[in-house]
């Protein structure tokens, strides 16, 4: 049995958890690709140029979204935690809006960096 | 509106059973309680049902309605189906015992086992004095109107995920002891609120807080445990 | 460990990393930008101290970070045990220690 009309704050918390487990499976595969430098630089160039094929730079976009939504979410239980609540409702549990936002900014900026 | 009917759907049986349907007369005032009674005198004198005040002060009539735990003396129909269909089950997270009933133990004891209200004063001793206006008071103020109806328990979704988490409502319940100036051992509430299916198990969903009919925010109430058990980590207090 | 220590570690970890990652996530725009080639990149990196401090700092962090997360969603969504999953994720945040460090290691040391 399931709640029918999600809170807000579930919503975060969903996209905060997702984005999560997203980053600790890409986290280790990063830091292999990166080992690929002790290998010296043609190894690290031939993955660089893997790369530059552009199912992995949508690939790429997308971390870098799932970072940022990760940090703004995070941000936003921080400030639920730690900050002094100045209603009952606790108006940070809104600042969602806020993270994403700020989210779709660094995507952007990424996005167009790719393009 | 005369001659429309409603078409409730209501959970017969324990943990195993399935739903009845029943067909009631749409009344222009009608709460869902209203439907259940009339249900139960009506069509199934079987039902098991729990009501006590009937005018929303007790929360003894808590049930699913809809899929949103609510109490449903204080629900009218009009509200939650528009479309002339009801459903209706006990409260989720705890055990069914027979149709619309639920077994509150499970519930009673999580908010018994982080404190219970013991103070330091005797009979002999005068009333305390205590200051109204303090942050410590008005911490207690928000939160101690609370009336175990279990609405909060039944819609947060860790006490789902996780069986020893305590709940909102007796977080909410420690949160009150542990600012209550009169409360004997206030360190060991913190103790048990911080501990094992404690505060840092809720992740701030805010869905107490959207349901709980008397107004109360657990979500809030658990924010200031987790700060206060930092304060236990950075200063041994 | 506690809850309560899980929980700080948890929290001072994700705010050692709020500047760490917004600078990493400007480094990366900013290399997008201008193309990445390994030399360029390597060139910047190789025997800079400020940079193995700065993603070793970043490293380690998230390695205690990644672990307590994950070990609250597998309690939450599997029917795992309580042991098994603390010492899944101990294993965890060990692999992720040694990846990130010969990651940090393989970019400013000196390679071949």
């Amino acid at each position: 049995m399931r709640l029918p009309r999600r809170s807000i704050g579930w919503w975060a918390a969903l996209g905060h958890r997702i984005s999560g487990l997203a980053l600790a499976i890409f986290l280790p595969l990063h830091f292999l690709a990166l080992g690929l430098a002790l290998e010296g630089a043609a190894s690290l160039d031939g993955f660089l140029r893997f790369a530059e094929l552009p199912l992995v730079k949508v690939a790429e976009l997308g971390l870098v979204m799932l970072l940022s939504i990760h940090l703004v979410f995070g941000l936003r239980v921080l400030a639920i935690e730690l900050l002094p609540w100045p209603t009952r409702d606790g108006l940070r549990l809104r600042l969602v809006y806020a993270g994403i936002a700020a989210m779709l900014v660094v995507g952007i900026a990424f996005g167009v960096g790719i393009a | 509106m005369a001659g429309a009917t409603l078409e409730v759907r209501i959970w017969r049986g324990g943990d195993e059973g399935a739903f009845c349907t029943y067909e009631v007369p749409a009344r222009a005032n009608q709460t869902v309680l209203d439907v259940v009674t009339e249900v139960q005198r009506g069509f199934e004198p079987s039902l098991a049902y729990r009501f006590s005040c009937r005018v929303g002060v007790c929360g003894t009539c808590a049930m699913t309605v809809n899929g949103t735990p609510r109490w449903t003396c204080r629900t009218h129909v009009k509200r939650v189906a528009a479309d002339g269909r009801l459903t209706i089950e006990p409260l989720r997270n705890m055990k069914r015992v027979k149709d619309l009933t639920c077994d509150m133990d499970a519930f009673f004891d999580k908010w018994t086992r982080v404190g219970v209200f013991e103070g330091t004063a005797t009979r002999h001793d005068p009333p305390a004095a205590v200051e109204p206006g303090t942050p410590e008071r008005q911490a207690v103020d928000a939160a101690v109107q609370c009336i175990n109806c279990a609405v909060c328990h039944a819609a947060c979704d860790v006490v789902a995920w996780d069986q020893e988490y305590l709940g909102p409502a007796a977080l909410n319940r420690a949160w009150t002891l542990v600012n209550d100036v009169r409360v004997a051992d206030r360190r060991g509430v913190t103790l048990r609120a911080m501990g094992a299916g404690g505060c840092h198990a809720c992740h701030s969903h805010g869905a107490c807080m959207e349901h709980c009919p008397v107004g109360l925010s657990p979500t809030a109430s658990i924010a200031g445990l987790k700060r206060t058990a930092l304060g236990v980590l950075l200063k041994g207090r | 460990m506690g809850e309560l220590r899980l929980y700080a570690l948890q929290r001072l970890t994700a705010l050692v990393m709020i500047p760490l990652i917004l600078v990493h996530l400007v480094l990366i725009v900013y290399a997008v930008q201008g193309g990445l080639t390994a030399d360029a990149i390597l060139a910047r990196t190789r025997g800079s101290v400020a940079w193995a401090l700065f993603y070793g700092l970043f490293v380690v962090a998230a390695a205690i970070h990644a672990p307590i997360g994950l070990r609250n969603v597998l309690r939450e969504w599997t029917g795992l045990a309580r042991r098994p999953i603390d010492r899944a994720m101990l294993a965890f945040g060990a692999i992720l220690l040694a990846l990130g460090l010969r990651a940090v290691a393989a970019v400013v040391g000196g390679g071949a």
